[in-house]
């Protein structure tokens, strides 16, 4: 053959390469590799495992946080509870006070009515009295003007300087 | 900074202690004109070595086997003594087995995602066979020919048939790769690139031997034998070790893929519609 070629040393190349090719595969390619698929799978399952902790933890941390919206919620509603409360409170003071209010104001009219009709009262019973004591004093003395012993009766008895 | 001048001093004297022993000891002679040295490097043909007597082959065959031994022990070494004591956080030597496995194993996924298992494993031992194959050479190693003379061990990839083995082998692997995706047409369509075997053989053959051929012209002559050995034969041997591992292998992913690729279904025609369009007119 030309360049030397010789099939049988070709063949031999051939086992010498195959022999090669699986030794190598079976002694150092597969285990290098099942190696390196082992850790992987370790670190996957560590990965796996850490972003289930992190779900859980997000988890917690929307339950929590939802816990607090509802906390606020609730506090935002008893507040708002006691300001309705305290308005109601106030509303009903006011009305009360009015209603005191007025009944102070109405007691002290029937009282102002009543001292007026007491003073009225006692005002025409003293007119009367007056009249009737004018009445008498001119009965007694007839020679005087009605009119003018009238007014000096109201005067206390003395008689009417301008006229 | 004592130890240091120590040091460097018995590093000078034992270079210059080498240097008198090989220029007293003289050259034995040359068995060969470097002409005749040259064409052995290419055709193997004069100096080969008995393969435990029953057959004359070229030195690259038993520098095939010995790099195939030497990695198999290397293998074994490490399966007992390196891999029980992986851990998950890797030391050096776990660093580096895991970037070369894993080196192949990235190149064979991403080349052909749909199918890389026995790709990963084929062109992960035929990186290490090559890379390691091509370093050999600067062991040196010397063997007996069927003449009685000494012969340096070349590159097994500088032989040849060694070259035609793992190109072809290459091709097999592409072509079952062909076969196990999609049949008979994985089979036509690693029959198209016919000219892949050849080519690959003679890349591999080509580059190694012109490494070959540069080093054995520098070491024919013992006035070249001095520094020059340096960069011609460790760091050319060293580039071209990386430069042809890495171009077989990744030639080897992109055809397997290539080939063990689904083809797309192509959309059938509506040919019902088109004969009634044209039945209407």
């Amino acid at each position: 053959m030309p360049l030397n070629i010789d099939w049988q040393q070709i063949l031999l190349h051939w086992m010498n390469l195959a022999i090669l090719t699986g030794g190598l595969y079976f002694i150092l390619y597969k285990p290098v590799k099942q190696f390196m698929s082992k850790r992987e799978e370790y670190y996957r399952e560590l990965d796996r495992r850490a972003e289930e902790k992190l779900s859980q933890a997000n988890q917690a941390h929307e339950t929590y946080q939802a816990k607090l919206e509802q906390a606020d919620e609730e506090i935002r509603q008893a507040r708002a509870q006691a300001q309705l409360a305290a308005q109601q409170s106030v509303k009903e003071q006011l009305a009360q006070a009015k209603d005191q209010a007025q009944h102070i104001v109405a007691l002290a009219r029937v009282e102002a009515e009543h001292s007026r009709d007491q003073i009225m009262k006692q005002s025409k019973r003293e007119l009367k009295e007056l009249a009737a004591k004018a009445a008498k004093k001119l009965a007694t003395h007839p020679d005087t003007d009605p009119f003018d012993q009238f007014l000096n009766l109201a005067e206390g008895g003395k008689p009417n300087e301008k006229r | 900074m004592k130890q240091h001048k120590k040091g460097l001093t018995i590093l000078i004297l034992v270079t210059a202690f080498l240097l008198a022993a090989a220029l007293l000891a003289g050259s034995p002679g040359r068995t060969e004109s470097v002409q005749a040295a040259m064409r052995d490097s290419v055709l193997h043909d004069v100096n080969q070595i008995s393969l435990f007597g029953w057959k004359a082959v070229n030195p690259g065959l038993i520098s095939a086997f010995i790099t195939t031994a030497v990695l198999l022990l290397a293998a074994v070494c490490l399966r007992i003594f390196v891999i029980p004591r992986f851990q998950y956080v890797p030391g050096k030597l776990q660093l580096l087995l895991e970037e070369v496995v894993g080196l192949f194993d990235r190149m064979s996924q991403a080349s052909s995602p749909h199918r890389f298992g026995f790709l990963g494993a084929y062109i992960f031992a035929a990186g290490s066979f090559i890379f390691t194959g091509t370093l050999f050479e600067l062991l040196g190693l010397q063997a007996i020919t069927v003449h009685g003379h000494p012969v340096t061990l070349p590159a097994p990839l500088s032989d040849i048939n060694s070259a035609i083995a793992l190109g072809t082998l290459s091709y097999l692997v592409i072509l079952s790769g062909g076969i196990a995706s999609n049949g008979l047409q994985g089979v036509r369509m690693t029959l198209k690139e016919f000219s892949l075997p050849i080519s690959m053989s003679f890349r591999l053959f080509g580059a190694l031997l012109s490494g070959l051929l540069v080093t054995e012209l520098v070491y024919y002559y013992i006035s070249l034998s001095f520094v020059l050995p340096v960069v011609v034969g460790v760091l050319f041997t060293l580039l071209h070790a990386l430069i042809q591992t890495y171009v077989l292998t990744m030639l080897t992913a992109l055809y397997y893929g290539e080939v063990s690729e689904k083809p797309k279904e192509r959309k059938k025609k509506p040919k019902k519609k088109w004969f009634a369009r044209h039945r209407h007119k």
